[in-house]
Parts: C-alpha cells; sequence; structure tokens
C-alpha cells in the first residue's frame, strides 16, 4: 500500500516537471504540444477512494495551470476526465473491470490503447474548447484536439512500454 | 434534514465533481476577461523560482542568437551616435537621465509561450524592482505585451499575442490609429482594426505605437503592414500586420514606466 502512494507521488511530480519544462515547449508545427500529465490520471490505481481521486486530477491541473497562466482549463478537463474514469473502463475493458482485479500491466495491449485513447481525446476536447472559449472557432478547437491527441497517446504509450515492469 | 445529509453523502462523489467542475470555470472565464486572473497565474515564488532555475541553466543555449540581437542593437544605436547633430559638449547635461516622462528597466523573460490563445510571459522583475501593472514591455525590435501581475521577484506579461490584449496603433505616417488585436492564428502576425476608411494604407507599412494609451510612448515599431481589407460594414480597415519581433526567440527586454499615468488617469476618470 505504501509503495502506491510512494509511486503516485513521484509520478505526479515527474510529470508536471516533465510536463511544463519539456513538453509544452516542443511547439511541433508550430501550436502541437502533446500533454503527457494526464498520465497520472490514466494510470492511478482502479481501485481508489473516488472523491481523493477526484480532488488529486483538480490538483493536478490547477499546478499545470498555475505554470502554464492558463487560468482553469487544465483543472475543468482533469476532474472531468477523472470523474468519468469508471464508464470509460468499463466501456473499454469490460469484463475485466467488473471482476475488480484488474493490473494495468495484465491486460490486452488493444483494449487498453482504447482506453487512453478514449481518455486523451475527451480531455482534449473540454481543454481546447475552454481555451479557445469561442463557438466560431470549433475548427480550430478540433483541429487542435486532433493533432495534439495523436501526439499524446503515442508519447504516453511509448511511456507506458518503456516504463513498465515485466509481468510475472 | 435527515434525508438532505443522506443525499449529500450518496452523492458526494458527483457533488464534490461538480463543486470543482465549477471553480475551474470561473477561472477560465476570468482568464478570458482582461486583467481578472489575479489568483492563478505563475508569478509567485513556487512556479517562478522553478521558470528562473531552470532558465538559467538554459538560456546558455541561446547565447549565440541573442548576442547577435544585442550587437544589432548596439550597431543601431551606434549609428544613431555618430551621425547626431548634437556635438557633445563638457556642460551639457542629459535632463531624460533624472527627470524624463519614462523610465527605463531591463528585464529578462524566464518563460516564453506563443503556442495558446492567450499567451502570457513571465519576467524576471517584480514589485521589488517598483514594477507593477499596467506598465508597457518592449524589445530593442519593437512592442511585446503590458504587465498585468507582479509578486516580489516576478511579474506576468500580457503578450501582444493574447486574444484578450488590445493596444492602440497608428500608420507610421500619417496619423490614423487604430486597435492592435490577435485573432490566434501566427504567432509572427497581428491584426491592426478599427482604422479608418479615408486612411491611405498600403502594404510595407510601417505600423507603431500611438501613444494614446498613455502605456508605450509614440513611434515604438510594431511591425510592417502585410495585406489589408475593409470590414464587413465596410467603414474600417482590418489591417493584417508581420511583426518585427521573433516572438519565438525572446530574451532581454525593457519596461517602460510612464511616470504621469496617475495624473493622467485621475484627469480621465473625473469627466
Amino acid at each position: 500500500m505504501n509503495s502506491i502512494i510512494s509511486l503516485n507521488s513521484v509520478r505526479f511530480l515527474v510529470l508536471v516537471l516533465t510536463q511544463v519544462l519539456i513538453c509544452n515547449h516542443i511547439n511541433f508545427l508550430g501550436y502541437v504540444n502533446p500533454n503527457v500529465y494526464i498520465l497520472f490520471i490514466i494510470l492511478f490505481p482502479v481501485k481508489n477512494n473516488r472523491s481523493l481521486f477526484i480532488l488529486m486530477s483538480f490538483l493536478l491541473g490547477l499546478i499545470i495551470d498555475l505554470f502554464l497562466d492558463s487560468g482553469g482549463i487544465h483543472a475543468a478537463a482533469c476532474v472531468f476526465i477523472a470523474y468519468t474514469r469508471p464508464i470509460i473502463l468499463k466501456f473499454s475493458f469490460g469484463m475485466v473491470y467488473e471482476h475488480q482485479n484488474m493490473k494495468f500491466n495484465t491486460v490486452d495491449f488493444g483494449a487498453k490503447l482504447t482506453y487512453i485513447t478514449i481518455m486523451t481525446v475527451v480531455h482534449h476536447i473540454i481543454l481546447y474548447s475552454l481555451e479557445i472559449f469561442s463557438i466560431s472557432k470549433i475548427i480550430l478547437v478540433l483541429q487542435k484536439t486532433l493533432f495534439s491527441s495523436i501526439f499524446t497517446i503515442i508519447l504516453c504509450v511509448l511511456l507506458i512500454i518503456i516504463f513498465s515492469r515485466k509481468s510475472k | 434534514m435527515q434525508q438532505i445529509i443522506n443525499f449529500i453523502i450518496r452523492n458526494k462523489t458527483f457533488l464534490l465533481f461538480l463543486l470543482l467542475f465549477f471553480i475551474s470555470i470561473v477561472f477560465t472565464i476570468q482568464s478570458h476577461s482582461y486583467h481578472k486572473s489575479k489568483f492563478i497565474n505563475s508569478a509567485n515564488f513556487l512556479t517562478g523560482g522553478i521558470y528562473n532555475s531552470v532558465n538559467n541553466i538554459s538560456e546558455y543555449l541561446s547565447l549565440k542568437s541573442q548576442n547577435q540581437i544585442l550587437s544589432e542593437e548596439n550597431n543601431r544605436l551606434k549609428s544613431l551616435l555618430f551621425n547626431s547633430e548634437n556635438t557633445i559638449d563638457s556642460t551639457y547635461t542629459d535632463s531624460i537621465t533624472f527627470n524624463g516622462l519614462y523610465k527605463i528597466y531591463t528585464a529578462k523573460i524566464i518563460k516564453n509561450s506563443y503556442s495558446v490563445a492567450d499567451n502570457i510571459l513571465l519576467i524576471n522583475k517584480g514589485t521589488k524592482d517598483s514594477i507593477k501593472e499596467d506598465f508597457g514591455v518592449i524589445t530593442s525590435k519593437g512592442v511585446l505585451g503590458i504587465i498585468d501581475n507582479s509578486s516580489n521577484n516576478y511579474s506576468t506579461v500580457i503578450s501582444i499575442l493574447n486574444t484578450t490584449s488590445n493596444i492602440s496603433a497608428q500608420l507610421k505616417n500619417t496619423n490614423h490609429f487604430g486597435s492592435l488585436t490577435w485573432n490566434g492564428d501566427s504567432p509572427n502576425i497581428v491584426q491592426l482594426t478599427d482604422v479608418e476608411k479615408i486612411a491611405p494604407v498600403k502594404e510595407g507599412d510601417t505600423i507603431v505605437t500611438s501613444g494614446l494609451s498613455s502605456i508605450f510612448p509614440k513611434d515604438i515599431h510594431i511591425g510592417v503592414v502585410k495585406d489589408f481589407k475593409l470590414d464587413i460594414a465596410e467603414n474600417y480597415y482590418e489591417i493584417n500586420v508581420v511583426l518585427f519581433n521573433d516572438m519565438t526567440n525572446l530574451e532581454h527586454v525593457h519596461i517602460i514606466e510612464n511616470r504621469d499615468i496617475e495624473e493622467i488617469t485621475n484627469l480621465l476618470n473625473s469627466n
């Protein structure tokens, strides 16, 4: 239990620093930046205290907002995906999730990719609608969502593969 | 009463979600209105400190291009000095240095941003160096933005690449003025709107600050006209302006304080 808390705290800090110091300065094609910090929300243990989880996600988003001077857009997007995560989990993993003994290391890759994709796209749609904040620029919102999502998903999958421990 | 408490306990996750989501939306709306983002900004000791220490390392990477910019600036000032008509006289005192209208501070950008719709920069001077809200920020090439929030050691700057930014600007050779805004598309093109239809706009004309807002002095360079068209009502021009500044490569900036700004605002408010 203790190792889960310390693992997640370290992950929290490392992801925030990675996001604000590296990922927000990539500016691929001028504006495409990956948001890898949502890996914290994606990989949070499934068996958890939901209130605490939502509060942690809010805090994560707020810290990112503090660094990027972006008001509350990251906090809003994080809280939303944290709240809807059980639904997305059930949709992606089906039976395995309902047995309540799921570990991200052991499920098969296809389901995991679906799960990461849905989480990322939902997060990015909320993030960019709030950032641009204008219905007349919906095309720009969708364009930013599409490109950043592709970038984020690729990076998240790579990070998960690199840092996953060998399952016994 | 029992039922209300039961309801709250049963739906506590949902209520917590609603509360936090509402708080973030409030912060978001605040950040979209000019000069309202008081709580969530990076001018505090934690984020400012982290950005500052990282910038101390990363500034070495851009040393070459920054030296180039500074030497170009030196070059320009030298040529002004050598070509000026004033011969320097030993009894001549430069009155600008102690009671001029504008006071200039230097600062360094420690966080640059140009890829989102509302770009905000962070500089390493704050209230300790008597930097306050509404001071103008420029580089050697042109206008950069306006100070928004200040903490002890750091200040945030609303960049001209911010959809809420609004700076008064004019054509260099005539006095037709308009307001400079940004539509969020390209980091080197801004829009000058509300310029009267009778103004003689031509491609390649220089755009400078108008000095009407009392934040910037008159005639600070902004950019050149790329193209222009009339707006929907056909009364005003909408002009695309290519900036002189390379907003993606910034390091050394100057902050301008107008010493009379209090007097001017008092006068305007009293009417």
